[in-house]
């Protein structure tokens, strides 16, 4: 392949997957309805968006359930991740670690749906508790396959040192193997974060009527039709995802650079 | 020595760790097998052998960091088996340095005085002290990544020492330098010991640190020490095959022990200043490739042919085969041709006799 | 090391409750009936020729789908891996944001663009050319899943292709290949395990899905996914659901299953 081919399949492939990005941005400062001509730059959309109730308040649900599952998940997931790396047996290692796997290899209407049958057998009202839950689930596996490679590459000797200068175990866990996990802690807590944002299958199934996230709000206003204001709201998502996404990669570069 | 109650009164006072009749096992396979060894008030002991032979295991067990199977450890006459790393009177340098990554040189070194809770103007002070032993002052600030190895080892090194321990442990902690800074570090480490006054227990698996470093050097294979003693000892009078095999190159070779001052090997009896062996017992001979001297082949006491030659700076080593088919090592200053015929002599000094293990 | 073993029982425990059991649940509702008595009708049910053309059906666009994001995937990764390192990182963030667009949106942007008054219409119209009528037909899922799921197949192979050791193309050749031949024999060979993670990346969230089809196939459109969801969901037949959902999860199974010697390590492939 020349070196022109190759820049021109690139950019041709970028194409492809920024062109309906882009024309969602662009037409939300569309002054008409139309989705064919431009007439003319307004925040019309953006106006309509923030002034409505229904969009605040699945923007809120949306925050709420990104923010503590990933915080939960963390927790639930950092925990595991040390407790496997204190050594399991070996068929025990193997059944934990394809366990969990499992959810992240199983599809997530597979995962939504057995998640909503578990709720409604434990009489459990599906709504905001419920789709909270069913995020950390979710996110926990992700938690774990981004700290325990962090815990494997931790030096145990470097553990030993502290403890043979005079750190008790709790001072050396403290002021040493914390800090050291600490980075894959925290980029683990950023992807629970951005994959719930990201979610809609699970939420779908697991949510009760009248408690929506951005996700499904968008589904059911998509279903029904095209409004600008979907496009500004995409614009918003997409810029904060932008954000989010960068500060990951850039954790994940530094943490590699170490 | 195997019953604890026979170390006199004068040995402990002296002795600042006894080690009695250990034995460490890892699931089944049997790691450390009957140890007894007594350690001085600073003394340099080396403990000395090829990888798995148990010598990091002892280290690791002084250290706290594993737990014996069987035995005792006394720490100036105390039993420590259940005193955790952090409570004991040793501390380590490890293999890789094992600096805390996240941490500049100052905070590396202070961590213990730290964890001991040490007023911080104090651990000021001796940071700053410690920097000065080894050339380092001004490095407070520094991440320790940006530290070359050699630095980084002598940051290890105060590191381990700042909370004056009586016992310093050393895992093969010259492993990563190269072959140069490893003969800095060896002076350096020797001096700080003299220095310090402190007891240093030292493993390795490099002889010749083994032998320049050492008041004592203990020899271990499989789990048991093979020998102990002072590295001229060990050099000259090597207890077995495996510790003459070990220390430097050597000629190995099957014999008999005739009578006294008399030994059998390579197809002719030869005269040596063993006695008490015995009549007539297989034994092992030892013979340094440095003691054998080429001759003119009718001159000889051994006549046999150069297989190699490899100039090694300061001499030619070569190898040579006798009649009786043994291939020799033997080192010269000067070079004979490979294929000529030479002759060798053996003093009665030179030969180094050592009995049959019952095997 | 630090800490207790207690940790794991907690563990243990979560993974029973929140993966085990719920996938236990569907199993239960697929062989049991409305009385929760022991049947197999719903999976016999499943097997009507009309459900199983429904499968056959998603599979087959799933399997289209996945072939064109091979065929588009594997130079663009290619591409990657040889770009220069300055602008390499730079190509590989911009592969991937889209990836990490909420899901819904980027399907919902097809919409509008392939609309009767979409813009794509619209340029066409105005370069006097026939209007497409693509929206609500096959080639629209595809084009939603080829799009949505293209990243899922140049990731892999990428990292695959940039763990490869260079000099073996080098030694290929230095061993008298040319550049055709020593991708034919070393590159490819090397970078099948991308290929088949791709592959399975791709298939099984093209197979399953219910969103794309319902957004750009139309109500009436029908795959395996919009089935479990609209027996779950719209007639709350959740026997007959579960049962479609069992035999979805054999698919897959089977799916990975075929070449197990390439199965790779994926949580490094995720960003």
């Amino acid at each position: 392949m020349t070196s022109f081919v190759r820049k021109f399949y690139a950019a041709l492939i970028l194409l492809f997957l920024y062109l309906p990005i882009g024309v969602l941005i662009v037409f939300s400062f569309n002054a008409s309805k139309s989705r064919a001509s431009w007439d003319g730059f307004t925040l019309r959309w953006y106006e309509e968006l923030l002034g409505n109730q229904m969009v605040a308040d699945a923007l809120s649900n949306t925050l709420i359930v990104a923010s503590g599952s990933a915080v939960i998940a963390t927790i639930i997931g950092t925990a595991a991740a040390f407790a496997m790396y204190q050594g399991l047996g070996c068929w025990e290692k193997r059944i934990v670690m394809n366990l969990t796997y499992l959810p992240v290899l199983n599809p997530d209407i597979v995962t939504g749906l057995s998640l909503m049958l578990l709720f409604i057998f434990c009489n459990m009202k599906l709504g905001l508790m419920t789709l909270m839950l069913s995020h950390t689930i979710f996110n926990v596996p992700y938690v774990v396959l981004t700290v325990l490679p962090k815990l494997k590459q931790f030096d145990k000797s470097i553990y030993e040192a502290a403890l043979d200068l005079g750190a008790t175990p709790a001072y050396a866990f403290r002021h040493i193997v914390f800090p050291a996990v600490l980075p894959g802690v925290i980029t683990g807590l950023l992807f629970a974060f951005t994959l719930s944002l990201d979610d809609f299958v699970i939420s779908f199934f697991t949510t009760g009527s009248g408690v929506n996230n951005l996700s499904i709000m968008i589904y059911s206003m998509a279903r029904r039709g095209i409004h600008p204001t979907i496009n500004a709201l995409s614009t918003l998502l997409f810029l904060v995802v932008l954000a989010l996404l960068l500060a990951v990669n850039r954790r994940l570069d530094s943490d590699r650079n170490k | 020595m195997s019953d604890p109650n026979n170390i006199s009164l004068a040995a402990k006072a002296a002795n600042i760790i006894d080690i009695v009749d250990l034995t460490k096992k890892f699931d089944d396979h049997i790691v450390l097998d009957g140890i007894n060894l007594s350690i001085k008030k600073n003394e340099f002991i080396t403990l000395l052998g090829p990888s798995g032979c148990g010598k990091t295991t002892l280290l690791r067990i002084l250290a706290g960091f594993e737990q014996i199977t069987d035995g005792r450890i006394l720490f100036e006459g105390n039993d420590i088996k259940n005193v955790p790393p952090y409570k004991r009177q040793v501390n380590t340098v490890f293999q890789k340095h094992a600096l805390f990554p996240h941490m500049t040189v100052y905070e590396n070194i202070a961590f213990g005085p730290r964890a001991h809770k040490r007023p911080e103007n104090e651990i000021k002070e001796r940071v700053q002290e410690m920097l000065r032993m080894v050339n380092l002052e001004g490095f407070d600030n520094r991440p320790v990544s940006s530290l070359s190895g050699g630095q980084q080892q002598r940051i290890a090194i105060v590191r381990a020492l700042i909370n004056e321990p009586k016992v310093l442990l050393l895992d093969e902690p010259l492993s990563a330098l190269d072959l140069k800074l490893r003969k800095g570090m060896q002076t350096e480490l020797k001096r700080i010991q003299k220095q310090l006054g402190l007891t240093f227990i030292y493993v390795t698996h490099d002889q010749g640190e083994a032998l320049n470093m050492s008041d004592r050097i203990v020899v271990m294979n499989g789990g048991r020490i093979q020998q102990t003693g002072t590295p001229v000892d060990i050099y000259n009078e090597p207890k077995n095959p495996f510790v003459a095999d070990f220390i430097g190159d050597s000629n190995i070779l099957p014999g008999r022990m005739i009578r006294d001052n008399c030994c059998f090997f390579a197809g002719r009896e030869f005269n040596c200043v063993d006695k008490g062996i015995g009549c007539d017992v297989a034994v092992d001979v030892v013979i340094r490739p440095e003691d054998i001297k080429l001759t003119a082949p009718e001159k000889g006491m051994l006549v046999g042919t150069v297989g190699t030659v490899t100039f090694k700076g300061v001499h030619y080593e070569m190898t040579v085969r006798s009649e009786d088919g043994f291939e020799w090592t033997a080192q010269s200053t000067q070079m004979s041709a490979v294929g000529s015929r030479v002759g060798m002599c053996i003093g009665p000094d030179e030969i180094h006799v050592m009995p049959r293990e019952n095997v | 090391m630090m800490g207790r073993r207690g940790l794991m029982y907690p563990y243990h425990l979560w993974m029973l409750l929140f993966t085990v059991v719920p996938l236990g649940l569907i199993l239960y509702f697929a062989l049991t009936d409305k009385t929760g008595a022991f049947t197999l009708a719903n999976i016999r049910q499943a097997a009507q020729p009309v459900y199983l053309g429904v499968l056959w059906h998603s599979v087959w666009l799933a399997l289209l789908a996945t072939g064109v994001c091979l065929l588009l995937g594997y130079p663009m990764a290619y591409i990657l891996v040889s770009s220069p390192i300055k602008y390499r990182n730079m190509l590989v963030v911009l592969t991937v944001i889209p990836m990490w667009m909420n899901f819904l949106l980027r399907t919902y942007a097809w919409l509008t663009l392939l609309e009767r008054n979409g813009l794509i219409n619209g340029v066409l119209r105005w370069l006097g050319l026939p209007a497409l009528q693509i929206l609500y037909t096959d080639y629209a899922v595809i084009l939603g899943m080829v799009y949505n799921f293209l990243p899922f197949m140049i990731l892999p192979i990428y990292s695959v292709l940039m763990k490869m050791d260079k000099s073996l193309l080098e030694a290929a050749e230095d061993l008298g290949a040319d550049s055709f031949t020593a991708f034919r024999r070393v590159t490819l060979p090397l970078s099948l395990p991308g290929v088949y993670a791709g592959v399975l990346m791709v298939f099984m969230p093209a197979v399953t899905t219910f969103v794309i089809s319902r957004l750009l196939g139309g109500g009436q459109y029908m795959l395996i996914g919009n089935l479990i969801e609209q027996q779950f969901l719209s007639i709350g037949n959740w026997n007959f659901g579960s049962a479609v959902s069992v035999l979805m999860l054999i698919i897959i199974l089977l799916t990975m299953l075929v070449p197990g010697k390439y199965r790779e390590e994926e949580g490094g492939m995720l960003i």
